[in-house]
């Protein structure tokens, strides 16, 4: 057990917890301009944001982390069709469902079989993806 | 507007923040949840797998508290047919196999330090999400 990583889920936990990113009728209830309209969503995204700048900041002011090697290398500046194409497919299964991965992990607790048929497949697309390439990459 | 809810955005925001912070500057790891998840479920990944697994327990662990002590947290009905959520699970797990990341990894941790791959793949899947989710919406 990294007790950091379990403190670091913890904090992920209560925050789409918090801000409702686990349901995903309110995530649609953003992604879905022509519906009645909810700007939760950029919120979060905004104060989550501002939050991992600062963690950004302080990395540079740091030579290494506390419990680690080293910081991330600098991104890689390649965008490659794999990446837009990639991001797009994520974009149709997230406009289509109002779940990303994250909080539908979460949203598995809830017992709820749609989360469970939901998680299924996606689990599938991302072993379909990684038996293709056996190489990994650094970004997330 | 439409079920907005400003201050629990912020709060988790905030919170979905010093999650992902926890980890970059303790021990020196960008987290992605599509990233974790993909590296437990891959036999060749490596070594990694004892945080990620604890990240995830984390986060799971707290959601099941939210769960017991406040089940109105999650959405009790999913928002689309079964059908369409399995069609839409496999697409945010290649998709985000085929980025590299999700609104975590890319969106959160990569635009906060302006990675230009991140930037591009977070404005794709918005932008996607955005036009998925108002056609279907429409349709619907």
């Amino acid at each position: 057990m990294n007790p950091l990583a379990l403190l670091g889920g913890a904090l992920f936990g209560a925050g789409v917890c918090i801000s409702g990113m686990v349901r995903p009728s309110k995530v649609l209830g953003f992604l879905d301009f022509a519906g009645p309209w909810d700007a939760t969503l950029l919120l979060v995204m905004a104060s989550g944001l501002a939050v991992t700048v600062i963690a950004w900041r302080m990395v540079a002011g740091l030579r290494t982390p506390r419990f680690g090697r080293e910081f991330p290398a600098p991104p890689s500046p390649l965008v490659d069709a794999r990446l837009v194409v990639g991001a797009a497919v994520f974009g149709v299964g997230w406009g289509l469902s109002g779940y990303c991965p994250g909080p539908a992990l979460v949203a598995l607790v809830a017992g709820v079989p749609a989360t469970f048929v939901f998680v299924a497949a996606m689990l599938a697309g991302m072993f379909a993806v990684e038996r293709r390439e056996q190489s990994t990459r650094s970004d997330a | 507007m439409h079920d907005f809810t400003p201050g629990h955005g912020i709060l988790g925001g905030v919170l979905i923040g010093l999650g992902l912070a926890v980890v970059l500057l303790g021990s020196g790891r960008i987290v992605g949840l599509s990233g974790i998840t993909a590296g437990l479920i891959n036999p060749h990944a490596g070594g990694d797998r004892t945080w990620r697994a604890s990240f995830l327990l984390g986060a799971l662990a707290v959601g099941a508290i939210f769960e017991l002590a406040s089940p109105t947290t999650y959405d009790a009905v999913a928002p689309r047919p079964l059908w369409l959520l399995a069609i839409a699970g496999v697409l945010v797990g290649v998709g985000t196999r085929m980025a590299n990341g999700c609104t975590s990894g890319h969106g959160l941790c990569g635009v906060a330090r302006l990675s230009k791959r991140s930037l591009i793949a977070t404005i794709t899947f918005f932008a996607v999400g955005v036009a998925t989710a108002t056609l279907v919406g429409r349709l619907a």
